[in-house]
């Protein structure tokens, strides 16, 4: 399911990034940093819900829109009942939209809002994603304070929350079109491989938007996918190669690879995960890109593992799925 | 898939879980020692004191917030020996502390501690049988 958008736009960003993402190489393109994790708050919940919501504040106040300007918010969260969106959300009251598609929130939001927007129906949209680390490891793994070791090929799942507000008003970069992704089984069930897990829907879902709209890899400046990790990287260049016959290696990267400094924060093992992992990078420093016109087309692949530890230790695979959109800078 | 997958440095893992889990024990049979000499009291009263202050001590750093770094670094050289029970328990009530004495700390203290205890006393009770079948109590 590939479609294209007449009159989408991106009208700006903003990034709330924690203290992990703030020793990374991507400090100086986030709007804000914080250094504890609790961010003021009593539980790693609430603190997560408090980083979403000063993201939607700062993105009004970078778009100097008020509450009543927004139409309608897209959020999603790992949380369970995507608690995080819904708490933050409810500061502002705008008419609220919740979604979940694990760590590809970030670019379903935007599928959602731009087609709200293309069929007439709204004249802006904000999609938003949180994530917390330390509340993703207490729901998902390990109680906090457990120190268990974890191979290599574990991610880290990001601190932050990331929003962007998109338009029916022309603001130069247009989201041009997008795939809506199927949800992918390749019988992997290590949770500690999300990489593996995740690189066959991302496949899937850029070989489907190319051959779709008749396009080569090279057609992209960019191709960015959300969270697979070092590993899951080298899995899809391979993967698309041998698949599919095509070769992505030369403007291909990953999100949960650009976020940290691979080399120096070993304690992310194999790259940054989450929802906002990929949001992160793509509403700064590819947003930057974007506006100075040092890329002008970009296709976001989010992934996600739809990772339920119930169903893993029920002996199910992992299923995942990845969903794709394309900006552009226009004249 | 499986081309891409990393090799774990197995060997070296396993050694550095078998030096600090040695020195685990070490430390234990320093303070068995310790308390023996001191207190005037049998080597086997001394070492329920040796576990005791071993429990404290893991349960303290973990509080403190600098265990679990230790036991990523050590891997399982401190998981095995008392302290990864501690350890296990006391980062359960930490992080559950915050839904309330009920349904947080009481309900989840032994989420991943409840195995140890439930398998525990069940392989007691086995090996107890066993021992009265075979040697008459």
């Amino acid at each position: 399911m590939t479609f294209k958008y007449n009159c989408v736009f991106v009208e700006d960003a903003a990034t709330i990034a924690g203290p992990y993402e703030a020793k990374g190489p991507l400090k100086k393109y986030f709007d804000q940093t914080f250094d504890n994790l609790y961010h003021g708050e009593k539980s790693w919940e609430t603190a997560e819900a408090k980083i979403l919501e000063e993201s939607i504040r700062t993105l009004l106040k970078k778009t100097k829109k008020t509450k009543d300007d927004i139409d309608v918010i897209i959020s999603g969260d790992l949380m369970n009942q995507i608690t995080s969106s819904c708490y933050s959300s409810e500061k502002f009251n705008f008419p609220f939209l919740g979604i979940y598609s694990a760590c590809a929130t970030s670019v379903e939001g935007i599928i959602l809002g731009s087609s709200l927007i293309d069929g007439g129906k709204v004249s802006n949209a904000i999609a938003s994603t949180s994530s917390h680390n330390m509340s993703s490891e207490k729901q998902f793994r390990n109680p906090t304070e457990y120190g268990a070791p974890k191979p290599k090929t574990a991610t880290f799942t990001a601190t932050g929350g990331a929003s962007i507000l998109l338009t029916n008003e022309n603001t130069g970069i247009k989201v041009e079109s997008s795939t809506i992704g199927r949800i992918v089984d390749y019988e992997q069930n290590d949770p500690f491989n999300m990489g593996a897990v995740m690189a066959p829907a991302a496949a899937d879902t850029i070989y489907r938007h190319l051959t779709n709209l008749n396009r080569t890899p090279d057609y992209y400046d960019l191709i960015l996918t959300g969270d697979l990790g070092t590993y899951g990287k080298k899995i899809l260049i391979d993967f698309m190669k041998t698949e599919y016959g095509l070769d992505i290696s030369k403007n291909y990267n990953d999100c949960g690879v650009m976020l940290y400094d691979l080399e120096k924060q070993k304690e992310v093992q194999a790259g940054g995960s989450g929802p906002v992992c990929s949001a992160l990078v793509n509403y700064s420093v590819i947003l930057n890109l974007l506006k100075k016109k040092k890329v002008k087309k970009v296709l976001l692949v989010a992934t996600g593992a739809l990772f339920s530890p119930t169903f893993v230790y029920q002996h199910e695979n992992i299923l995942s799925i990845a969903h794709a959109v394309s900006l552009e800078v226009i004249k | 898939m499986k081309k891409h997958q990393p090799t774990e440095t197995r060997s070296q893992n396993a050694f550095i879980a078998f030096v600090t889990g040695g020195l685990v024990g070490v430390i234990g049979q320093l303070l068995t020692e310790f308390y023996a000499v001191f207190f005037e009291i049998s080597t086997k009263d001394a070492s329920t004191f040796m576990l005791v202050t071993l429990i404290f001590l893991a349960s303290l750093f973990t509080a403190l917030g600098f265990f679990d770094k230790w036991v990523n670094f050590c891997k399982c050289g401190l998981i095995i020996p008392i302290t990864g029970f501690a350890h296990s328990m006391t980062s359960a009530g930490i992080e559950y502390r915050k839904e309330g004495p009920i349904f947080g700390l009481g309900s989840n203290i032994f989420k991943l501690a409840g195995s140890v205890i439930l398998y525990g006393v069940v392989s007691a009770w086995f090996f107890g049988m066993l021992r009265l079948l075979i040697m008459g109590g």
